[in-house]
């Protein structure tokens, strides 16, 4: 029976990081003490350690960084030249690159995923980021034929908790390539990163108020919704949310994109190379704790191979290693934050008590900090709330089907439509399964791929407009006849 | 007492090294003894680029934009040295930033002249660009820039280059090459060959293992080349000495279509 092997522990070293015991808003090119005179604190949710004190921004301090952000779009940003501007972001993403220990370290100290994760996914992939959209800044003729491209203005930029830098990453890299500023909002739980990011700002010599950087909750988020300077908001994170600022905006005519939760089919066809397939499930929701908006939630198993793959799948969640984020043998990290860890706990609860079976691998959990086993539940019903509603932890919920109709059919029964994922051999069957899923983004014998050149969004209550690649651009252009 | 410089030996540029010409001729120009490269030099570099380009076709288009952007920061470093041996210090500024600007387009051209073909049948239909091969190209003047402009569009798309250098301006194309030596270009992806032009253009235009020819900086002996190229279909460009486009890269750059049924 395999179980997760012994090691020594292997930690990264955390002295590279250099954390301030408080830190002002980032806005005109330098941080200010906020104007609301509030701080909180924000933690380390493996260890429910205090890391630093943020300040939580106000109506007046938003009202602040919009018009740092406003004055360098009218005083030089929007003027300067596209290879000019395209040049900054080179450097950004190679700042980036240099300094991708010190923000790996950060990123798992503040957020709690596991250091490969963040050494391997989230940095890289961020600089890449800035990288992809610096070469667009003096192309985008190229990207929008037969158009004059011409930058919006002020973006309101709002990101959760779950890839803080890499959604840092997504939201200002497309936006200054088109020549617009920025006035961006770390989740409340996770600032750390994007705090370090303005140093990486004052290293590329990025003119001041091009990026701002506002600390705070929900309530400064709504104010930056709400300004009336800002033009154009771009959210990700809860539909609940997105639906509320999509509510807000109306009638004003300010550019919107949202891209919000998700509730995943991953459909395992009877011809699939079932051990790589097991490792895509794994992969698919057990990622980054789950706290994944594209996270594989919902499995679909054909029939004739549910015994196999559940028993493959029970085998291989044995191995995975809970624990400490900084060691580099952990494959499962901290849940993110004491909330989000209630509210896991509380739809598994209800998972039990409609009747799903439920299965957690034997698993030695650290005393103190945030955590969640990994769990798998069989025998689901559609209409349980663990099949419906998105959890946002490590919680699997496996479903049946015997044809392709069927899984169709229950994979997009769900107001959501992020993405999907299909394992089979069949590569004819792919390509139907990908045209009929409702889904922005299948994955086909593959899960969770993410590069900047590839667009990432969602249909139906996912919400709207697309980051990455070409498309990514869209959301930050107006659009002139040529 | 005044210190006595070190003179620089111009040489070949021939797999990531710097040989002397096999036949052990120099030629001096701008002052210099440059290398004088021999019908073999250039086989031996048509040789090279064709094994270099089944690594660099293969690489990821973000690994080549990487390679060509760190070019642009080895140029930067070097900017004095470029520009005691280009015709102005704006001609390097303007071919380090026409380097950057190719960069950027490694992971792009394949979105802007790729499609997916919506054909009438249950088919996913897609098309794709590929390099061509191997690309000898005359590099025009002004010695720097042209030779950028020709080179960069020809690389980026992963193509490899057997480049014949300015026969008046050879310095600058070595002083590149040393930028490329240490920029994280694959060994013989560039390769730039000095001497003169009548003794090395027409076998590289016959070389039946080179792919396509950019002659713009070809002069009177242009037509006849082309017709040399004919042998093999090579693929042939006339373009613009100081240009910088999109079609500067397709034009070295194979199509692909993909057809695929689509069905349970």
């Amino acid at each position: 029976m395999a179980t997760a092997w012994d090691y020594a522990p292997a930690p990264e070293a955390r002295d590279i990081v250099r954390i301030q015991e408080r830190y002002g808003l980032f806005i005109g090119g330098k941080f200010v003490e906020p104007l609301s005179g509030e701080r909180y604190t924000t933690i380390d949710p493996a260890r429910e350690e205090p890391l630093s004190e943020v300040a939580q921004a106000n109506k007046a301090d938003v009202n602040r960084a919009v018009k740092a952000a406003r004055g360098a779009f009218e005083g030089s940003w929007s003027k300067l030249r596209p290879s000019e501007r395209a040049k900054y972001l080179f450097r950004i993403a190679r700042i980036l690159q240099e300094r991708s220990r010190e923000f790996a370290v950060l990123e798992s100290l503040n957020g709690g995923k596991p250091i490969r994760e963040s050494r391997d996914v989230d940095v890289p992939l961020a600089a890449a980021h800035f990288f992809y959209y610096a070469g667009w800044a003096d192309k985008l003729e190229y990207a929008f034929p037969n158009r004059r491209p011409r930058p919006i203005g002020v973006a309101g930029q709002i990101i959760p908790w779950n890839f803080p830098l890499l959604m840092l990453a997504w939201k200002i890299a497309p936006a200054l390539a088109a020549g617009n500023t920025v006035v961006l909002k770390p989740a409340e739980t996770t600032p750390l990163t994007a705090l370090l990011f303005c140093d990486v700002l004052r290293q590329a010599e990025l003119p001041p108020g091009v990026v701002n950087i506002v600390t705070g909750d929900g309530r400064t988020g709504a104010e930056i919704v709400a300004h009336p300077g800002v033009d154009k908001i771009a959210f990700t994170g809860s539909t609940e949310v997105g639906k509320a600022i999509q509510r807000t905006l109306a009638g004003t005519g300010k550019r919107l994109t949202l891209e919000l939760g998700g509730k995943a089919a991953n459909i395992v066809f009877d011809d699939a190379p079932l051990d790589q397939a097991v490792e895509g499930i794994i992969n698919g929701i057990y990622f980054n704790q789950g706290h994944v908006c594209c996270a594989g939630s919902r499995l679909f198993v054909q029939e004739s191979i549910y015994e196999a793959t559940i028993a493959k799948l029970k085998r291989r969640m044995r191995t995975l290693r809970v624990g400490d984020p900084l060691d580099k043998n952990t494959d499962v990290g901290a849940i993110n934050s004491k909330q989000q860890l209630e509210k896991i706990a509380s739809l598994v609860q209800s998972g039990v008590e409609e009747g799903a079976e439920i299965y957690q691998p034997p698993c030695k959990l650290p005393e103190r900090g945030y955590w969640f086993v990994p769990t798998v539940f069989t025998n689901v019903a559609q209409s349980y709330r663990i099949a419906q509603e998105e959890i946002f932890g490590p919680v699997l919920s496996v479903l049946t089907f015997r044809t392709p109709d069927e899984a169709i059919e229950k994979a997009n029964n769900t107001p959501y439509g992020l993405s999907a994922g299909v394992w089979t051999e069949k590569g004819s069957r792919i390509l139907a399964m990908a045209q009929r899923l409702r889904a922005g983004v299948v994955w086909a014998n593959t899960y969770n791929r993410f590069d900047p050149a590839s667009p990432f969004g969602g249909y139906k209550e996912s919400g709207f407009g697309r980051e990455g690649g070409r498309h990514g651009l869209e959301a930050y252009v107006a659009l002139d006849d040529a | 007492m005044k210190r006595l410089p070190v003179q620089k030996t111009y040489k070949l540029f021939i797999g990531g090294a710097f040989p002397r010409s096999e036949s052990g001729r120099t030629l001096v120009a701008e002052g210099a003894n440059v290398a004088r490269a021999s019908r073999k030099d250039l086989r031996d570099a048509v040789r090279i680029a064709r094994q270099a380009g089944v690594g660099w076709a293969k690489a990821t288009a973000y690994n080549r934009g990487q390679v060509l952007y760190r070019i642009a920061e080895m140029m930067e470093t070097r900017r004095a040295e470029l520009a005691s041996v280009a015709s102005s210090k704006a001609e390097v500024d303007r071919a380090i930033d026409r380097v950057v600007w190719y960069a950027g387009w490694a992971d792009k051209i394949a979105q802007v002249v790729g499609t997916a073909n919506p054909v009438a049948g249950p088919y996913f239909n897609f098309t794709v660009p590929e390099p061509t091969g191997v690309v000898g190209i005359l590099a025009p003047e002004p010695p720097l820039l042209g030779l950028v402009s020709r080179l960069a569009p020809v690389i980026v798309g992963g193509n490899t280059a057997v480049v014949i250098a300015s026969e008046a301006h050879p310095l600058v194309a070595i002083e590149l090459a040393e930028c490329l030596a240490t920029a994280d270009v694959p060994p013989g992806v560039v390769n730039i060959l000095t001497g003169l032009r009548k003794e090395l253009a027409p076998w590289l235009a016959s070389h039946m293992d080179v792919s396509a020819l950019d002659l713009t900086g070809g002069d009177g002996d242009a037509a006849e080349l082309e017709r040399l190229g004919a042998e093999n279909v090579k693929r042939v460009v006339r373009g613009k000495a100081d240009g910088q486009s999109p079609y500067d890269i397709t034009a070295f750059l194979e199509l692909k279509t993909v057809w695929h049924p689509i069905g349970m």
